[in-house]
């Protein structure tokens, strides 16, 4: 019963968050209260017991995310432009998206419920067999290294991909960028 | 920021606990909660706190761009180099029951040399973009 209090006391944090972001307008600002946000989903899945996803959140979502804005915030003004307009067609296209994707929890499953399909397809046997046909106690480590072995030889693809298409468009060889600058400042 | 005594003395302190902490998560991987790509993302970030405390010329100086770039490739590398010998070894592409004589010797070995596969791309990646987004 105190996880569920925690979990709304969490989710309810999370809105305010939310919130806070949307009227901001100092961009530093924030880029902090992304990082909280982060670290309050963090805490949401070590409450749902996904430690692994929470650590994975907290070290990129609150820790490296968090950098690069910072970075990226170096190169450009701290304040964010105004526009006082209001688009009646984005609030439009909110709405209706909101009541869609409402009508849409009608369909799902009830949350955490063992007959979920999710829950009935594979998990049984992950749970049941992976201690003997792996030999590691942590179950994630052993479906996502073993059992989906090639979907996170993908993941690793997608990573060095995008390591590539961010140095072909920003990185600057050793020596390049000091010739940058001396352009800048004259 | 390497004026700043305070900020000198504990990036001094915690950048070496925070290594041992992302190898510790990178090869507990496979009985507490962590991996590869978590302990990646820690290990880098020992780094970039280096660059931040020390200035990203020093960091240079410690790891060279192009070392860490073909790092990056190397990972990748070592994931697809564990596949293959599973299939030299008469398996199929990614099977490590086939890499030893007993199944689950095998499945731990091909465990961990995939998780520091993941762990070097991420790490280096990771390294990788701060180099690109931090201003000298």
């Amino acid at each position: 019963m105190i996880v569920l209090y925690i979990n709304v006391i969490i989710l309810c944090l999370l809105v305010i968050t939310a919130i806070a972001i949307n009227q901001q307008d100092n961009l530093f600002a924030t880029t902090m209260l992304t990082g909280i946000f982060s670290l309050l989903s963090a805490s949401l899945f070590v409450c749902l017991d996904a430690v692994d996803v929470a650590f994975t959140e907290a070290a990129v979502g609150a820790g490296i995310a968090l950098i690069l804005f910072l970075g990226a915030l170096s190169l450009i003004k701290y304040k964010e432009k105004i526009k006082n307009k209001i688009s009646f067609l984005g609030f439009f296209i909110v709405i209706l998206t909101g009541s869609l994707l409402i009508y849409g929890l009608q369909d799902i499953p009830a949350f955490a419920s063992p007959e979920n399909p999710v829950q009935t397809y594979l998990a049984d046997r992950y749970i049941v067999a992976s201690e003997k046909e792996i030999g590691i106690p942590n179950l994630v480590t052993s479906v996502l290294a073993s059992y989906r072995g090639y979907d996170t030889l993908g993941e690793v693809t997608v990573i060095f991909t995008a390591c590539i298409g961010v140095l072909m468009l920003l990185g600057r060889s050793r020596g390049d960028y000091k010739g940058i600058v001396s352009r800048e400042k004259s | 920021m390497e004026h700043h005594l305070v900020l000198n003395v504990v990036a001094r302190i915690l950048i070496p606990l925070i290594m041992l902490f992302a190898l510790y998560v990178q090869f507990h991987g496979d009985y507490g909660p962590g991996g590869g790509f978590q302990a990646g993302v820690i290990f880098a970030a020992s780094f970039i706190l280096y660059g931040i405390i020390y200035g990203i010329e020093r960091l240079r100086k410690v790891v060279h761009p192009s070392f860490i770039r073909s790092l990056a490739a190397l990972g990748v590398l070592i994931y697809v180099s564990v596949g293959i010998a599973g299939v030299l070894n008469g398996g199929e592409f990614l099977n490590y029951n086939v890499l030893l004589e007993d199944p689950r010797t095998g499945q731990h070995i091909g465990i961990i040399f995939i998780e520091l596969g993941v762990g070097m791309t991420v790490a280096s990646t990771m390294i990788l973009l701060f180099y690109a987004f931090a201003r000298p």
